[in-house]
């Protein structure tokens, strides 16, 4: 089962803790990927490690509109000329109260979260419908659907993600695309670590599972929404919370 | 039959996974050759790449059938 052997992926802020999960566990799956980031010395290290061969780092500016344009067909390029699943997990995050929010803290988050998903997916759409397969898998947030404050433009970016999400969701479904969500909690990073212990315990506090998340729950998740036996499901997010909101 | 005209029906058989026969010119994608919205921007798509030309949203709407296509694709491209 969820055995990806022979697929491409192409995923984006794959150096960062949630998408080095969802990197390993695709590669571990038997899928081949091209990754995205900022940093491409610290992606080709990382890409070392992972199992499996034939893994490519792309470049990508995710601000810079021409340069997600150009992102698709390049990892198509390297890839073989071959795409099937396509992975939105980068994202930032310009955290502040509305009253304080400056423009450009709401644009940037809105450009990189959202409008470079949607740049992304168009153009992954193209060859996924020529091969009458596809898998799209966007990282969203609890805080898209319960709101957070100090992160108007958060929240409203991963809202507008699974919103969008569904639209083409109905869009390619009759292509064998399916477009999907997985919706991360509170998970484990090197932020989480930095902590007080007194403001770690009130955030498990909130959790029936009494712990924070893994990067390796998510990369599970992802891997069963890009597996051939998920073909069935689109539209959905896939809450993993440890319990802590029911939707 | 034009160079054109072959090139066309030669990308719809293919897109659209009809016989060639079905494919006249006066043939309306949707009417005739079950093709959905989805299935015209592809031929659409598949149209820019072979001929080089661009064709815009406006232009699309107006290209319903076969003949529509090869006349469209006749007077714009390069």
């Amino acid at each position: 089962m969820f055995d990806l052997t022979g697929m491409t992926a192409l995923v984006t802020g794959a150096s960062g803790g949630i998408g080095s999960a969802i990197t390993t566990a695709l590669a571990g799956q038997g899928a081949r990927l091209a990754v995205s980031g900022s940093n491409v010395a610290k992606l080709d290290a990382f890409l070392a490690g992972l199992p499996g061969e034939g893994h490519v780092a792309v470049a990508c500016d995710l601000s810079d509109a021409a340069a997600v344009d150009a992102l698709v067909p390049r990892a198509l390029e390297a890839l073989g000329g071959r795409l099937d699943i396509l992975v939105n997990n980068a994202g930032v995050t310009r955290d502040n109260l509305a009253m304080r929010m400056k423009d450009e803290e709401w644009s940037t988050v809105l450009s990189v979260n959202l409008e470079a998903a949607f740049r992304l997916i168009r153009a992954a759409a193209k060859p996924m419908m020529k091969q009458r397969f596809g898998r799209v898998v966007s990282i969203t947030s609890i805080v898209g659907t319960t709101g957070n404050p100090g992160q108007a433009n958060y929240a409203a970016s991963k809202a507008g993600l699974t919103g969008m999400s569904k639209a083409l969701a109905q869009e390619l479904a009759s292509r064998n695309i399916t477009v999907n969500c997985v919706a991360p909690g509170f998970i484990a990073s090197a932020m989480t670590d930095a902590l007080p212990d007194a403001q770690k315990a009130a955030l498990t506090g909130r959790i029936p599972a009494g712990k924070l998340g893994a990067g390796d729950d998510i990369g599970a998740a992802v891997v069963y929404l890009a597996s051939r036996e998920a073909g069935y499901v689109t539209g959905q997010t896939l809450h993993v919370n440890g319990g802590m909101a029911m939707i | 039959m034009s160079d054109t005209a072959e090139r066309v029906k030669k990308i719809v058989v293919e897109h659209l996974g009809v016989e060639a026969e079905k494919v006249t010119e006066e043939a309306s994608f949707i009417d005739d050759l079950g093709a959905d919205s989805l299935d015209i921007v592809e031929l659409v798509m598949a149209f820019e790449e072979e001929f080089g030309v661009e064709i815009p949203d406006d232009a699309a709407e107006k290209i319903g059938t076969v003949k529509d296509a090869i006349t469209y694709i006749d007077s714009n491209k390069a």
